[in-house]
């Protein structure tokens, strides 16, 4: 019956953050919905009855003051990147989940890894602008591309999308290390030829390609900072397809303007979005695309079916664990 | 004693090796420019050798006719249709190039202009320049997916072979036409399976990624017919050579979307004009013909064009000649 389904709040429908016509009507055939800015005019009448939260395009933004507004509260569901905005701490602290469509996003987030890599690497933007009648790069061996086949690629976070990053390597013969909190099984490890590095020290000292796929978590943030930055290669990428706090901005930004790495291929940055005259915007050595993580059409009707399910999942069987906070990195 | 003497463009002009790597070539030749045996063509009776490196509008009877030492042209590459062969061999020259160091490289950019084209990564970093705050990507931008999907390999050769291997750990379904039929052990290690019409392949393929030698067979091998047989929603990309492709009749099924995307190393002629349709068509990549210019692969191919230099002027078989 219709009004046996939870209630769950949603940006919108249709417009720039909301959800299509299509994903909506998946999201109805589990929960009602109400969206965002009905909520703001009649707060008393939905509030104490959301029980789940559908962020998409990291919409609606969870303030503190919304989730203490919402007493039925259980679940955030989001899709895979973008959880960043969350204050994890204090929602897992009110005793709410947190879901991030795992497993299904990760096949287009590693896809979108190796694309940055090889475009960063075989420099694909500067040639096609080339070949479109821009200045012609004159060849000294800085503007000669980097080999990607028989490099060492170095994988920090090796969850799901890490370790489809690793497999996605193994047709280019890429010697392959990896950081991770847990060391993975042997079977795994042999799988797609990885070797730990419990250091992570070692993985950037040896690597020619650098990919950040951890899940953000409070000891990743500024995980790459000045002191790692100056331990990797001078002919180095830093690819990163996690979070853009991961990383210390303006340590990156001297990094590459310095030439202490080559280049870096990002597709998040903090802040996200940068401002008009942040340099990242405009260094020639970087590669920048707009958060788009996994998105790719087929995936975003997999995604809201799989958000949908994993916070049905949480309401059914509340003590399902939490998949951001316990995830394996 | 006095290195043997080659000819070569001045390093670090077009069609030049890179200044960088001109160590390689001097540690074993004297290289005498273009511009120096035109002015001073008391050179030319020593020249052994000459080396052709990204074209070779220079070489052509005129010039052959005047370098009575010359015995071995190398060609750094694996494609040698820009050369005349039988006019080289007629003046008792051997042609050499590099078929075996160019492999991954080509490979890899092939990977790479894929996934460029799929996951629309220019007009992503366009977008990432120029946005303003507040301003979202649309969602026609957001691209479409290269795991599990369908790849139709026409030309299953060296290089074919090493796309197939890069394509398996994406998960895809890979497809191949190819003159002969590979050994079924070796379609089993890639999971290609033989499409013997080509037309069939083109059916099916999400990407169809072109890897033939250019002959009289293979040009314009993809034109009308085989775009129409191309599901609307592909992409075409090609990493052999421009004349492969009917160049008029990509654009115009460019234009009617009878496919959806093309992503090109190769033209004719390279490089197009300025005004060319496919530089302003909005899911068209066109690079430089880059395919092997990294600088471990342009390394190792100096080095083989090296080997099979000596190997030439000491009088013995050069590793790589190319015998028509």
């Amino acid at each position: 019956m219709e009004a046996d389904k939870p209630l769950s709040l949603i940006s919108g429908v249709g417009g720039k953050h909301g959800f299509s016509e299509e994903h909506a009507d998946l999201i109805r055939q589990h929960f009602r919905t109400v969206c965002y800015s009905d909520l703001l005019i009649n707060p008393h009448l939905y509030a104490p009855k959301i029980q789940a939260v559908f962020i998409w395009k990291s919409n609606p933004v969870i303030q503190r003051c919304l989730l203490q507004s919402l007493p039925s509260l259980k679940v955030i569901a989001t899709e895979g990147v973008g959880f960043d905005r969350l204050d994890l701490r204090y929602i897992a602290n009110m005793g709410v989940k947190v879901t991030n469509a795992r497993g299904v996003a990760s096949d287009a987030t590693a896809d979108l890894a190796m694309a940055l890599l090889l475009a960063s690497a075989r420099r694909i933007v500067q040639g096609h602008q080339t070949a479109a009648g821009g200045p012609e790069p004159t060849a000294g061996t800085h503007r000669l591309a980097c080999d990607v086949t028989g490099s060492t690629l170095g994988i920090i976070g090796m969850g799901d999308v890490g370790y489809k990053v690793a497999r996605r390597s193994t047709g280019f013969e890429m010697n392959v290390l990896y950081h991770n909190r847990t060391q993975r099984s042997s079977e795994d490890e042999e799988a797609v030829g990885a070797g730990y590095c419990g250091n992570m020290d070692d993985l950037l000292r040896n690597s020619d390609y650098v990919v950040l796929a951890v899940n953000l978590s409070p000891g990743a943030t500024a995980l790459i900072g000045h002191r790692e930055l100056s331990l990797m290669k001078p002919s180095a990428i830093l690819v990163n397809i996690s979070s853009g706090l991961v990383v210390d901005p303006d340590a990156l930004v001297q990094a590459l303007q310095s030439g202490t790495i080559h280049s870096a291929a990002l597709d998040v940055t903090h802040p996200d979005p940068l401002p008009r005259s942040h340099p990242l915007r405009s260094l020639p050595n970087v590669l920048r695309t707009p958060r788009l993580g996994s998105s790719t059409a087929r995936t975003g009707s997999r995604m809201v079916q799989r958000m949908v399910h994993d916070a049905l999942a949480v309401l059914t069987h509340p003590a399902v664990p939490d998949q951001v906070q316990s995830e394996s990195e | 004693m006095e290195k043997p003497c080659v000819l070569a463009r001045k390093f670090g002009n077009q069609e030049a090796i890179y200044s960088c790597l001109s160590s390689l070539v001097e540690e074993h030749f004297t290289v005498i420019d273009l511009e120096t045996i035109a002015s001073q063509p008391e050179f030319n009776q020593k020249i052994q050798a000459i080396l052709v490196w990204d074209g070779c509008s220079f070489l052509n009877r005129s010039l052959l006719q005047v370098l009575p030492n010359l015995k071995v042209v190398v060609n750094g590459g694996a494609g040698v249709n820009h050369l005349d062969i039988p006019l080289i061999n007629s003046f008792g020259v051997k042609v050499c190039n590099t078929p075996n160091v160019v492999g991954n490289a080509t490979a890899d950019l092939a990977m790479g202009l894929m996934l460029a084209s799929a996951r629309n990564i220019i007009q992503g970093d366009s977008f990432s320049r120029c946005h303003e705050e507040g301003q979202d990507i649309d969602e026609s931008h957001f691209g479409r997916d290269v795991s599990s999907k369908t790849l139709g390999i026409v030309g299953m050769g060296n290089i074919g072979y090493r796309v197939a291997k890069r394509a398996l750990a994406f998960d895809m379904k890979i497809f191949y036409h190819n003159r002969r039929r590979r050994p079924v052990e070796e379609e089993q290690m890639v999971g290609a399976e033989y499409c013997p019409v080509l037309e069939d392949l083109l059916a099916v393929s999400d990407y169809v990624v072109l890897l033939v030698n250019l002959s009289k067979a293979s040009t314009h091998l993809i034109g009308r017919k085989q775009l129409s047989a191309m599901k609307s929603t592909a992409t075409l990309i090609n990493v052999s050579r421009g004349m492969v492709v009917d160049q008029e009749a990509l654009v115009e099924a460019l234009q009617n979307k009878t496919i959806q995307a093309a992503a090109l190393d190769v033209t004719y002629p390279e490089p197009l004009p300025r005004d060319h349709p496919l530089l302003s068509l909005p899911n068209v990549i066109v690079l430089p013909h880059m395919g092997t210019h990294t600088l471990e692969t342009s390394r190792h191919m100096i080095k083989q064009m090296m080997a099979n230099a000596l190997a030439a002027l000491a009088g013995e078989t050069p590793p790589d000649e190319v015998i028509v």
